[in-house]
């Protein structure tokens, strides 16, 4: 059985975050995330997990490190400023591999900005945010139902892969009203298992792999001792920090994900079948160019919308397929110009790439849109 | 249980010896971590250690526990993750002054707020050790340190008085000279329910000891047994005789006060009232 609802973005996120067996949730308020640690102090006490709300984002960090250490599913939700002090400790659980989710609903920046205005100023901070070579995923949602399938997802991701999921939101989508369908009861819904070694506690070693290059991880406590430090290590999980550690540590950290790109990364094609033109847009900023495409089909122009629903790793193989197939680009994001950037590296000049950034704290309407692409693919 | 003894059980196999310096304090301070778990015989898997970063923070390495060599300042909200997610496991921080005072202070006033159960094991060397000697907020005023070549003009902290005024609710002090004393104190603070800290006075002679004429690692020792004084004997001292000296031993204790994973459950257990 299910239910109908009308709920906001961040509603469905912590939807989500129930539907996933999420248990644990540290955060720290702030605009346009703050909906998500509201409702999750209100709902985890009735599901048994815990809410906390910590003294400052770092903090909230580092206490669902904490809490995923002993195998609970855990969250964090900010926005901005907020997204900037938990990059230490997301360099933390990229190192040590802690499976764990951050919602960041994007606000405008740098710095206060414009708190509850929209943008998509976080593409790169959410790639490169953190000191040091490292690879996650971020995932970003374009509508009220997909905060809810795209949590699930980073849970399904984050547990699978150990490595921290950013569910990169926008003020668009966190906030937008819209309907969804949801099962009644969260009980049938699969939960995402993280793996467990299958050797006895005396020959575990921390890091040690099969061919998913994924280490088990025993919860603390149950008789699997081990040691988790943010300094290089080998596959015992102590510091080792010789050259031929390093270079294993690394390759393996980047391998785990780029050797399952298939499995990663989605991209959603809106009327790209015959299309000759692409748009490329996500999150808020997809909801426009969707009725963008529509105006000009109605008008004869072959135009499709090409949507990445896995912001990082980049859709790399997509990208340089789109270049082989349309006759030019057009790339609408809500920041000054930060994905278009990984597009046409991508695209590598094969086919000319149009920005249209739109970065005045207000998204672009569907006719503003389409007015660009009309001027781009004359 | 004789020290070797202790070594074999609670010290991870292979991966002594230490990265400390000879004469170094922190090796004590993590003896006595070690025989107060032995003492109270808490099974190992029941035992997280949560440590930052710093010289003192690499002790969590060694030992043959759950362990979490954190980032620096951050031991405290990692062990609260840990606790609040599983209150069964007994959780004891390892942190030192700078890392639990200067980037960490923040964390620590919470966290006694909170009086969430756990034991922090502050290894108090009175200055940045790991990074070479540089001040921090507990290296006495006048003191030279790396970064203050004419003698530092800030004021330390005292840290019983500023976790107590925070909400601990056990605070104790002792010295790497006193470590019969210190381990008792750390099992104090582990069967005692709520925020424990206990300040662990100890030498560091390379970054804090060389730079301030203070001897070698026996001199250091030495110092620590000629200015420490058992709480009693401290306050019947006068004020001039205070000057320059401590007191070591149980230094507050309050009883009654709600841990915080105990009115966690009490708070699920009020939301799911009606169901
Ligand atoms: C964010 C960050 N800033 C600075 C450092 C460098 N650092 C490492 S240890 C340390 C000071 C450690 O002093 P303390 O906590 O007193 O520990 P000790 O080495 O004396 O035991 C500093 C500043 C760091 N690792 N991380
Ligand atoms: S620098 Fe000081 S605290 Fe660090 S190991 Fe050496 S003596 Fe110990
Ligand atoms: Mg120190």
């Amino acid at each position: 059985m299910s239910k109908i609802l009308l709920l906001q973005g961040n509603q469905a996120v912590v939807e989500g975050a129930i539907a996933a067996g999420v248990k644990f949730f540290g955060g720290y308020p702030i605009t346009p995330s703050t909906e998500v640690a509201e409702s999750l102090a209100e709902k985890l006490p009735k599901v048994g997990g815990k809410f906390i709300q910590m003294e400052d984002e770092i903090a909230s960090m580092g206490a669902i490190i904490g809490a995923s250490l002993t195998g609970k599913k855990v969250m964090t939700a900010t926005s901005g400023p907020g997204f900037s002090l938990k990059q230490e400790l997301i360099g933390y659980a990229c190192m040590a591999e802690i499976p764990l989710v951050i919602v960041n609903v994007q606000r405008v920046g740098p710095s206060t900005g414009q708190p509850t205005s929209p943008s998509q100023g976080d593409i790169m901070q959410a790639r490169w945010g953190t000191h040091g070579d490292h690879w996650l995923i971020a995932l970003t949602p374009a509508s009220v139902p997909e905060c809810f399938d795209l949590t699930l997802r980073a849970y399904a991701l984050s547990e699978k892969y150990r490595v921290p999921v950013i569910l990169l939101m926008d003020e668009v989508i966190g906030h937008m009203r819209e309907k969804i369908e949801l099962p009644d009861n969260y009980d049938e819904i699969p939960q995402a298992e993280r793996k467990l070694p299958t050797c006895p506690p005396e020959e575990f070693k921390a890091y040690a792999t099969d061919e998913s290059l994924v280490p088990a991880m025993p919860p603390f406590g149950s008789g699997y001792r081990w040691h988790v430090t943010g300094l290089v290590h080998d596959e015992t999980g102590f510091p080792k920090g010789t050259p031929a550690a390093t270079l294993a540590a690394t390759n393996r950290q980047h391998d785990k994900l780029y050797n399952n790109l298939d499995d990663i990364v989605e991209v959603e094609n809106y009327e790209m079948d015959d299309a000759e033109y692409a748009i490329v847009a996500f999150g808020g900023a997809a909801r426009a160019a969707y009725e963008a495409v529509d105006m000009a089909r109605a008008k004869g122009m072959k135009v499709g919308l090409v949507r990445p629903i896995t912001i990082w790793p980049f859709a790399e193989k997509q990208m340089k397929a789109l270049a082989g197939k349309v006759k030019h680009i057009m790339v609408h994001e809500l920041n000054y110009g930060q994905y278009v950037l990984e597009v046409e590296r991508a695209v590598a000049g094969k086919v000319p790439v149009t920005l249209f950034a739109k970065y005045d704290n207000e998204p672009a309407s569907p006719a503003e849109v389409f007015a660009k692409m009309e001027e781009a693919f004359k | 249980m004789n020290m070797e003894e202790m070594i074999d059980k609670y010290f991870r196999p292979g991966r002594l010896p230490h990265i400390w310096c000879p004469g170094c304090g922190n090796g004590i301070v993590t003896g006595c971590i070690v025989k107060a778990v032995a003492k109270l015989d808490l099974p190992k898997d029941n035992v997280a250690v949560v440590s930052g970063i710093g010289c003192s923070s690499r002790a969590s390495g060694y030992l043959d526990f759950n362990t979490v060599h954190s980032a620096h300042g951050r031991a405290l909200p990692v062990a609260t993750g840990v606790k609040l997610a599983d209150p069964n496991l007994n959780v004891i921080v390892v942190t030192g002054d700078g890392d639990a005072t200067a980037i960490g202070g923040n964390h620590l006033i919470h966290a006694a707020r909170r009086n969430i159960d756990m034991t922090v094991v502050l290894y108090n060397n009175n200055i940045y050790g790991m990074t070479g000697g540089q001040y921090s907020p507990l290296t006495p005023e006048h003191s030279k340190a790396a970064t203050a070549p004419y003698g530092t003009i800030e004021r330390s902290f005292d840290i019983a008085e500023l976790v107590k005024a925070a909400g601990a609710t056990f605070v104790a002090r002792a010295t790497t000279f006193h470590a019969p004393m210190l381990a008792d104190l750390i099992a104090q603070g582990i069967e005692h329910k709520g925020f424990s800290l206990i300040e662990a006075v100890t030498a560091c002679p390379i970054s804090f000891g060389r730079q301030n004429k203070m001897g070698g690692p026996a001199d250091m020792i030495k110092w620590q047994r000629d200015h420490a004084l058992p709480l009693a004997a401290f306050e019947k001292l006068s004020e001039e005789q205070k000057a320059g000296k401590f007191p070591i031993g149980v230094l507050y204790k309050a009883e009654g006060v709600k841990e915080y994973t105990e009115a966690y459950d009490e708070l699920i257990a009020a939301a799911q009232g009606g169901k």
